[in-house]
């Protein structure tokens, strides 16, 4: 028992536990955006299984291939892989194993949301980490276009199709990354320089990269918001949501025409409470 | 200076809370210009305590805070006056947007007394209304009993406007820390106080 609980404890930090939960959300939102009668609570806890795995499978796999990376960098130099404390051989296998258990899972659910399931882990692991990450700053493309796949894949098991709904929600998932990439990539951009990683900032420069932020908030609020009318949000949550998006713009502007450390991390983790709270809303509609 | 607490936090989430219940519920039955000033109104305080959340009291030293702190006073007495002096809408919008822009010109190009004085005209004229008028409609059996403790809101939001706009002008009324101690209590007593009050609206 006591030796599960210490694989456990080096093991969690492997996943990356409040993007995982945050990514979950998006996909559980994703399907519940398509409304009772079309959902039940025993497809809602495969779902959230098979996204788990999925996301989670990919996050170590990421962290595996990235662990020389890691190992340069202070932020992330005390992660379990740079320190040591799982092998790199350990860490593949696990990440090998849940995500072939997570996409298998949602291949036996549905076909079309395990292709889904599927196509993210597959752009973020190999198209983003293992090909575009250590070769060019657009690389988050692909990051972004992995992130929204769990809520196109949950809007997909819900609908059974690909509908513009789905496709316009994943698309505000994916002009919300820049949004919390950018400015996390701002904020320790000496470290990302010290490993090599080419980034926005060292890139093209700070301002250039706050006026990319800007510009992708814009894209994700307009697209947030219009998704949210085609999935049927009553008024009020509607009202609610552009409230939200309007402190997402506020901000992203605001960090373009006052650069500061504190406005750059106060759109950061407004950005990541954003998110959440669309997703909830969501969520709670369709409840 | 002091530092926002984990119990600061917490006031300060129930706050965002309530506004954000307050803008997805809204009054039925209203019009486009009370529906948006209220919407506007009680959006600027969730987004304003999730900032604090977030960034904690030093967010208050920004210079954009008197015009957002201007921001929900007006919104919410423009909202009042659209939906029971519907006479007074127009003179009164004029006024709200007159007020506003006077607040924003005089913040950046002429600060000093007339900044202090245009403020205290403005903020004065909304406050006294968010306090007066729900009171006032209560009393005359124009609105249920209960709309009256929108204007407990209005004295609340007064209290805290005025904490915050001297401790700006650099005359504080008590010291910078003993109002960011009161400042999350206030402002989820006055929420509250508002959205109870417009639940009888």
């Amino acid at each position: 028992m006591k030796i599960l609980k210490t694989k456990f404890k080096q093991y969690w930090p492997l996943i990356k536990s409040l993007q995982t939960a945050l990514l979950l959300i998006t996909g559980l939102a994703g399907y519940m955006s398509t409304r009772c009668p079309a959902h039940n609570l025993s497809t809602v806890l495969a779902l959230a299984g098979s996204l788990f795995l999925s996301i989670s499978g990919s996050t170590v796999l990421n962290m595996w291939y990235d662990r020389d990376i890691d190992a340069k960098m202070p932020r992330t130099s005390k992660r379990p892989l740079p320190t040591g404390k799982i092998t790199s051989q350990e860490a593949l296998i696990f990440g090998l194993t849940i995500s072939a258990l997570g996409v298998g899972w949602a291949l036996t659910m549905n076909l079309l949301y395990g292709a889904v399931v599927f196509a993210g882990l597959f752009f973020d692991v190999v198209v983003y980490s293992m090909w575009l990450k250590r070769r060019t700053a657009w690389s988050i493309v692909w990051g972004g276009i992995s992130g929204g796949m769990p809520i196109l894949a949950g809007r997909a098991l819900g609908v059974g199709q690909l509908d513009w709904v789905g496709l316009t929600l994943s698309l505000a998932v994916l002009f919300w990354i820049p949004t919390h990439i950018l400015t996390f990539s701002m904020r320790y951009h000496k470290d990302y320089q010290s490993a090599g990683v080419p980034t926005f900032p060292s890139t093209y420069g700070f301002q250039a990269t706050r006026v990319i932020i800007a510009i992708s908030s814009v894209i994700a609020a307009v697209a947030m918001g219009v998704a949210a009318y085609g999935v049927g949000l009553t008024w009020g949550y509607l009202r609610l949501m552009a409230v939200l998006s309007a402190g997402l713009l506020v901000l992203a502007v605001g960090s373009t025409v006052h650069p500061s450390e504190r406005t750059n991390f106060g759109l950061f983790k407004y950005a990541s409470l954003y998110m959440l709270s669309s997703m909830l809303l969501l969520f709670a509609e369709g409840i | 200076m002091k530092k926002i607490s984990v119990l600061d936090r917490i006031l300060l989430l129930v706050t965002g809370l309530l506004a954000a219940y307050q803008v997805a519920m809204g009054c039925e039955g209203l019009g486009t210009l009370p529906t948006a000033s209220y919407t506007i109104g009680f959006g600027v305080l969730l987004v304003a305590g999730l900032l604090l959340i977030i960034l904690g009291f030093e967010a208050l030293d920004s210079s954009v805070v008197v015009i957002v702190s201007t921001v929900i006073p007006l919104t919410l007495s423009l909202g009042l006056v659209a939906e029971h002096l519907t006479n007074f809408t127009t003179p009164y919008l004029i006024f709200v947007v007159i007020g506003f822009l006077a607040i924003v010109i005089t913040r950046y190009a002429i600060p000093g007394k007339a900044a202090t004085i245009v403020l205290a005209v403005v903020h004065g004229v909304a406050g006294m209304i968010i306090f007066l008028l729900p009171i006032i409609l209560s009393l005359r059996g124009d609105a249920p009993g209960g709309f009256a403790l929108v204007g407990v809101g209005g004295a609340l939001i007064g209290v805290g406007g005025l904490l915050l706009s001297f401790l700006k002008a650099g005359k504080p009324i008590l010291s910078r820390d003993t109002i960011m101690t009161v400042l999350p209590g206030l402002l989820l007593l006055m929420t509250a106080a508002f959205v109870a009050g417009f639940a009888f609206c």
